[in-house]
């Protein structure tokens, strides 16, 4: 058994933080991809016709009931066999962010479907078309609606961006396993991680809360 | 403007098919349900019904919940399609267009020309709770009449004007009392200059105080313009005063029709003396 040592830990902090932010960006950037495919999803599904709704829905379904590391592992080592090569966080990101899209996509329905019908009925009343109806009504009402489970969603996407150590992105567990490869003490660096998951996950989801109980009044 | 210049018959009422609902001949026709028939499942809401609106005329539907009246003015407002029959605004089928002769279900390009003609105002109100008062006024007017923006603002503020909140217009509808946002409804219908006002049970949501400012607003509308009022209320001395024609309707039917000096004090229907019994 060796003993915790904070010198040790001290050496390893600038990588393990170098990694923290690779973390913060696949999160950042494969959030943004989340909401936008996500919308994309929602709104193709409410689609009127056949033609659209169920191959959008064969995709969705696909990708929800499939685990994430798979497909990472198929964007990142089968696609380049393809032809289709991106950077390891590259990849990381559309994973994340295509994976999640089908979490969101069910987020913004319920949302859509929040809006009271009188919306949609006032809206044909002043005979607004269906386009200006959309931007301009129904999704302002919905987005404030699902900020708090989105936010939800990103928390949980950051807590899985250890996955994209699996495709060697350098994140902050790639960078704990590489630095304890070398010195054969796991102790410090696999530690240091979790509470930096921690210190980050927490605050966020006090900060969501808050922000939840301003926005839905 | 009094309800009793024209006769009963040649204001609002089941069309007959007769020659002599026509006969003086001043009076544009310009809605008009021919054998319409609405159901829910298996509850005929609407069975046959035969009605006509003319231009510039106010009429009230008073009848038991349940008997119809608020879904002939979801069907004037293309919120509910009909089952059976056809319904015309003015020259045009709301329901259906005309093509090589034969009628067929309207088009949506053809509804939103006909429902340009049509605005409504909802019991619950439907303001949009996102944009500030001006903007739920002028939001239609831009995107739909092409209004520019400084021309859309300036006829929001003299519509906020004449319902009395011209103070409230950079507030949102959630900041506003009931009797407020229904004022503020009003005015985006107005603003889209409808022939047609539909006014669905417009004070049933408010608290009694509240009641009086919507109504005198309508009042005042009803007397100052030359705007069509088709109006489902359960106040019937509102009814009274700004109405040329009251129809009384149950089980699908308009079973009396009348100036309402009439059907208040002489009805001759033992179904509408039972429910006005009942209400008043």
């Amino acid at each position: 058994m060796n003993n915790w040592s904070w010198s040790y830990v001290g050496d390893i902090m600038p990588d393990l933080l170098a990694g923290l932010w690779i973390t913060v960006q696949a999160t950042i950037y494969g959030s943004l991809v989340s909401f936008a495919l996500g919308l994309v999803w929602a709104l193709l599904l409410r689609s009127p016709s056949r033609w659209v709704t169920w191959p959008v829905s064969i995709v969705v379904e696909f990708i929800r009931n499939t685990p994430l590391l798979v497909q990472l592992f198929f964007l990142f080592f089968v696609l380049p066999s393809w032809g289709l090569t991106f950077a390891p966080l590259t990849t990381g990101v559309i994973g994340l962010g295509l994976h999640y899209s089908t979490y969101t996509s069910e987020v913004y329905r319920a949302g859509i479907d929040g809006v009271p019908p009188g919306q949609w009925e006032a809206a044909t009343a002043l005979n607004l078309p269906r386009r200006r109806t959309w931007i301009a009504v129904i999704l302002p009402q919905a987005f404030r609606r699902v900020v708090p489970a989105l936010g939800n969603y990103v928390i949980a996407m950051f807590k899985d961006t250890p996955m994209l150590a699996g495709i060697t992105v350098a994140d902050m567990l790639f960078q704990a396993n590489s630095i304890s490869a070398t010195t054969f003490d796991y102790l410090e660096p696999i530690t240091v991680v979790g509470i930096l998951f921690v210190v980050i996950s927490y605050p966020t989801s006090l900060l969501l809360r808050a922000l939840e109980r301003r926005l839905v009044r | 403007m009094s309800a009793d210049h024209t006769p009963p018959n040649d204001q609002a009422g089941p069309a007959d098919g007769g020659p002599s609902r026509t006969e003086t001949g001043t009076e544009a026709e310009l809605i008009r349900f021919d054998s319409v028939t609405k159901r829910f499942g298996t509850h005929t809401v609407l069975d046959s019904l035969d009605m006509t609106v003319y231009s510039g005329k106010h009429v009230t539907l008073i009848g038991p919940s349940g008997s119809g009246k608020t879904t002939i003015l979801r069907l004037l407002m293309t919120l509910l399609k009909p089952d059976e029959g056809t319904i015309k605004v003015g020259p045009h089928f709301l329901t259906h267009e005309e093509k090589a002769g034969k009628l067929v279900p309207a088009g949506e390009k053809h509804i939103r020309e006909v429902r340009k003609n049509i605005g409504m105002v909802f019991q619950q109100f439907n303001l949009f709770p996102n944009m500030k008062v001006l903007r739920n006024i002028t939001e239609a007017p831009v995107h739909v009449l092409g209004l520019d923006k400084d021309a859309a603002e300036e006829r929001a503020r003299e519509l906020l004007d004449l319902v009395g909140l011209t103070e409230h217009l950079d507030k949102y509808p959630t900041q506003l009392s009931g009797g407020q946002q229904q004022r503020v409804a009003i005015a985006r219908a107005l603003a889209m200059r409808p022939q047609v006002l539909l006014l669905d049970e417009v004070t049933s949501a408010l608290d009694p105080e509240l009641v009086a400012g919507v109504l005198d607003v309508l009042r005042d509308i009803a007397h100052t313009t030359d705007i069509t009022m088709l109006c489902v209320t359960h106040e019937m001395n509102f009814a009274r005063d700004i109405s040329d024609c009251v129809m009384m309707f149950d089980s699908g039917r308009v079973i009396e029709f009348g100036p309402p000096e009439q059907i208040f004090s002489e009805p001759e229907h033992e179904r509408t003396r039972e429910f006005l019994s009942a209400v008043l």
